[in-house]
């Protein structure tokens, strides 16, 4: 037997879905102005600012269920790191390990793997006894379908592509599939939140995620990488560092000028 | 990166149910799957549409500027070929 679902248990489970989003938006909007044709630049803009509605939603309320007259912006601009509770994969650059800054197969491979995660996710979360947490889910879904096609598009154009833009795709991949595995870790407080109906068991997705990515990575012509190293935290708040340098970017102007509005 | 190696297409848009296509504009995309894609976010971010066409500029065949006089001037003193010459019975409705 769960012991009740708290409203901090609440407040904690938003936080995670809304720094998913919120996080994953910042990192997508490097490309602005970089992607390398105008149509892509705005396709890519356009996903971030999805993910930005999304994480405005969840925050505002995560916001009202915190307290403390915390408003969605405290929560976004005025936490540190080791506050955020977004997995590790969508903070990761959008660069090659040791390599170019920006790799647009990197990119590709994080946006497949994340939203291919959050459409699932949000599909299950529409039926959410949370009945806000419902409607957030429900607007979700139409859009992630959406990231998920254009992610699983391109995957299929560079992996089935030439030989250099297979082999940078399978590298891509291969490069963020140890990040997936976190995405799918439950943990007590998403114990509490499945028993009580609002939440959504984490493991419970893996295997339709894994039939979706093993589809793409097959019509890609792409290995499914080998299941090994791990690496998690996120989700309590241990971060690789790309996470302290894109939040220094993202919170620097109202830190300089706090509460500064339009 | 200097000009696109993708080829140019051309979009059509249809705003409501019951009303044609309209060429709104063009855009570069390297196959027709993403000229739609590219197509619904250049053109349709603000509800402008229920439907899009693309298709290759390089499919289109233009009347050229050149015989303009050719192919359009002729039509100019044929009033007879509007419809304004007929007596509407009284009585008519919904014309």
């Amino acid at each position: 037997m769960n012991p009740p679902v708290e409203r901090s248990d609440r407040f904690e489970y938003l936080l995670r879905l809304g720094d998913d989003a919120l996080v994953a938006a910042q990192r997508l909007a490097e490309w602005v102005s970089r992607a390398p044709e105008l149509e892509e630049d705005m396709a890519l803009a356009n996903i971030a600012l999805d993910q930005l509605g999304q994480a405005r939603l969840l925050l505002s309320y995560a916001a009202e269920l915190g307290g403390g007259g915390r408003t969605e912006d405290a929560l976004a601009y005025l936490r540190s790191d080791r506050e955020f509770r977004n997995c590790l994969l969508v903070e990761l650059p959008n660069g090659v390990l040791g390599g170019a800054a920006l790799d647009f197969g990197v990119t590709i491979a994080k946006l497949l793997c994340f939203s291919a995660y959050q459409h699932l996710l949000s599909q299950r979360l529409a039926t959410s006894t949370d009945q806000r947490l419902a409607e957030i889910a429900g607007k979700a879904v139409k859009e992630t379908a959406y990231h998920l096609d254009h992610a699983a598009l391109w995957t299929c154009r560079l992996g089935d592509g030439t030989e250099e833009s297979h082999r940078r795709m399978q590298a891509a991949i291969d490069q963020v599939w140890p990040y997936t595995h976190e995405l799918f870790r439950s943990d007590e407080l998403t114990a509490r939140l499945v028993a009580d109906g609002s939440g959504v068991d984490p493991a419970s997705l893996r295997a339709g995620w894994l039939s979706t990515l093993e589809k793409v990575l097959s019509k890609a012509t792409l290995a499914r990488p080998k299941d090994g190293w791990a690496p998690d935290g996120g989700r309590s708040g241990v971060h690789t560092e790309a996470l302290s340098y894109l939040l220094g970017e993202m919170q620097s102007l109202h830190r300089t000028h706090p509460g500064v509005a339009w | 990166m200097t000009g696109s190696d993708w080829p140019l297409w051309e979009v059509f848009v249809r705003p409501r149910r019951g009303l044609s296509h309209t060429h709104v504009g063009s855009l570069h995309a390297p196959d027709a799957e993403l000229a739609l894609r590219n197509a619904r976010d250049l053109y349709t971010r603000r509800q402008e549409g229920v439907s899009i066409w693309v298709m290759p500029a390089a499919e289109i065949t233009a009347s050229s500027p050149d015989e303009k006089d050719a192919f359009f001037e002729p039509a100019a003193d044929k009033a007879y070929r509007h419809p304004t010459f007929y007596r509407v019975p009284e009585g008519a409705e919904h014309l």
